[in-house]
């Protein structure tokens, strides 16, 4: 007679993260997993957490502004943006429409960074490396930007309640000779770099369709980008809404729904774009979403700059309780000392009230919700974070995927910890 | 934008009538206010109605009230407001429910509405101390492993109350009462006349 021994076989716990290069900073998650299929995934988040929504209700309004940057710190202006506009609407402050092209301008310049960085990252988890290089040469150029406007080239503080912090600047800053480089070299460098920031941002808008061809010669009809992602993450478009998905996550289902053209904000009624939607809610097709939306972004900057460059104007609202008065002012007018004074030591109050205000984050939906006592500081800040429903639903995603999907179903995701640990 | 705001309002005014505290309309958004009774059916209702359709839970926080007192819910310290949109009537609406026990504030749990509540509960079960009567997994969220208290009510220090450090004989991390003070510059300061024109 035959024994025989059948090992037993149970379902296992692993830990991936927080140190992990796919884990995209700090997550951590504890997967469940039968032999290589994933059973559960439960995220443990939080290990970024800051407290800013806290820290907010300590400090005036404008003190604020730069936390918003590191909230989502891959688009910057965007956060500042949603929570300039809860200002805003409290306030009802009315925005120079010079100060709402640029903040269009550089909503969607925003979101071609966002996207680069999203498409070299989830490229690079897949294994690709290439384009995480070709991403990063066009993030140079667009970091060049922000920082010819604002001196920073990431967390910018630009935007203000009641518009931006100063006009675009007639020049670019010029790349200066040194010991590594000849002044040949520097000549080609600033060949671009000759006119005013609007010519800088018009001639990366005529080299970038051609990138994003390069990008997709690279994906598109790769055999192994396909394998690993077609078919993989599916989500059906009523449990997308369900889950509170938003942004490409959601148009990747096939849902249309874009704050930009359902909830126009700022200038976007007048603008002329188009709205990328999926098919089929697997990762490829967030991925084509992804890639035909930094086109019609492309499109939407070549606008912007046309209407900018034959309608100067103001770029901040001239209501000096809540925007500074200019400097030549200040020096001359007693009053607009006062208000200079009293806006950076006590700030601006806001009447009793409360308002939510919210953007086409290049993740989703981004919005802030404020409530006033009345004081010059929130007595409650909440900031709604695109990423953090996306990866409430992970564990849906990735039921009965293998383990090599999980690292797919992260990078679709487009998971960044500054927003979702706040 | 408006007339679709008050057309709303009548139809939300004219369908729970009793069934809710107050609705409010301000600056284009619709705030509506239920008791914690009937709260699970009203917000069913406000899902599957056609008129309203609000499919999507965008957002969930909790709300400490401790030195904002709102008179017209009777000083009740703790509250959740819940941000919906329809994406069919591409509509907002803001619904609150304030805790009747200011104690141990207690909600039933809303992810059998929604189910992306799971995790916006958990955040205000941790921040808050909140909690969500048959939530399926009530653990904390953002905090540390072991974290005592509940960091975002109003009388829970900026600065927290403990901090951490490697103690190099112990060979181990050790948490400590904090060692710094609370600086805060710029006072927290209300005024009433002329609202922002101080």
């Amino acid at each position: 007679m035959k024994v025989f021994i059948v090992a037993e076989i149970k379902n296992y716990t692993m830990n991936f993260g927080p140190q992990h290069p796919a884990a995209h900073g700090v997550l951590r998650l504890v997967l469940e997993m039968d032999g290589e299929v994933i059973q559960r995934v439960d995220p443990h988040i939080g290990l970024l957490h800051r407290a800013t929504e806290k820290l907010a209700e300590n400090r005036t309004y404008l003190q604020s502004v730069p936390y918003m940057d590191r909230l989502d710190y891959v688009s910057m202006m965007m956060n500042e943006h949603a929570y300039v506009m809860t200002i805003e609407k409290l306030l009802q402050l009315k925005v120079p429409i010079r100060a709402q092209y640029i903040r269009v301008l550089f909503d969607e310049i925003t979101r071609i960074l966002n996207h680069l960085l999203w498409l070299g990252a989830h490229a690079l988890d897949v294994g690709a490396m290439t384009v995480f290089l070709y991403a990063f040469r066009e993030r140079e150029d667009l970091f060049d930007c922000y920082e010819a406007v604002s001196g920073a080239r990431m967390h910018a503080a630009y935007y203000r309640p009641g518009g931006v912090y100063r006009d675009l600047p007639s020049k670019m800053p010029q790349f200066q000779p040194s010991k590594k480089q000849s002044a040949s070299e520097i000549n080609k460098l600033n060949k671009n770099r000759t006119g005013s920031l609007l010519d800088f941002i018009e001639d990366f808008s005529k080299r970038f369709p051609t990138y994003v061809d390069e990008y997709e010669t690279l994906l598109t009809d790769n055999r192994i980008w396909k394998q690993r992602t077609v078919g993989i993450g599916v989500v059906d478009p009523e449990r997308a809404v369900a889950l509170g998905m938003t942004g490409p996550m959601l148009r990747g289902s096939g849902v249309e729904w874009d704050l930009r053209k359902k909830q126009p904000y700022e200038t976007y009624s007048k603008l002329n774009f188009k709205i990328p939607i999926g098919k089929e809610g697997d990762c490829y097709d967030r991925y084509l979403v992804r890639m035909e939306e930094m086109r019609e972004s492309n499109k939407i900057i070549k606008q912007c700059i046309d209407w900018l460059r034959v309608n100067p104007g103001p770029v901040i609202s001239n209501d000096n309780k809540v925007s500074p008065p200019s400097r030549s002012e200040m020096k001359e007018d007693m009053e607009s000392m006062i208000h200079h004074f009293k806006l950076f030591t006590e700030g601006f109050h806001i009447p009793k009230g409360e308002a939510y205000a919210a953007v086409e984050h290049p993740k989703g939906e981004f919005g802030t919700y404020i409530i006033s006592d009345g004081a010059n500081k929130p007595y409650r800040l909440k900031i709604r974070a695109p990423g953090f429903p996306h990866l409430a639903a992970i564990n849906e995603m990735t039921k009965g995927h293998m383990l090599s999907d999980l690292v797919a179903i992260i990078g679709t995701q487009d998971i960044v910890f500054g927003e979702i640990d706040r | 934008m408006s007339q679709s705001i008050k057309k709303q309002t009548q139809s939300l005014k004219s369908f729970f009538k009793k069934k809710m505290l107050s609705i409010d309309e301000d600056k284009g958004e619709i705030t509506i206010t239920f008791d914690q009774k009937n709260i699970i059916e009203s917000l069913r209702f406000l899902r599957d109605r056609p008129e309203f359709d609000f499919k999507q839970l965008i957002d969930l926080c909790g709300v400490d009230y401790q030195e904002y007192k709102i008179a017209a819910q009777d000083e009740k310290r703790f509250c959740v407001v819940c941000h919906l949109l329809s994406l069919s009537n591409n509509q907002r609406l803001r619904v609150k429910v304030f805790a009747d026990d200011d104690e141990f504030p207690i909600f039933p749990t809303m992810t059998e509405v929604w189910p992306n509540a799971d995790w916006y509960e958990r955040e205000a079960f941790d921040l808050f101390g909140l909690m969500f009567e048959d939530h399926p997994d009530l653990r904390r969220l953002l905090t540390d492993y072991g974290f005592v208290g509940h960091p975002f009510r109003k009388d829970f220090p900026m600065i927290g109350k403990v901090e951490v450090r490697y103690d190099p004989t112990l060979k181990r991390v050790i948490y400590e009462p904090v060692s710094i003070d609370e600086r805060n510059n710029v006072p927290r300061l209300i005024r009433d006349e002329g609202i922002h024109r101080g």
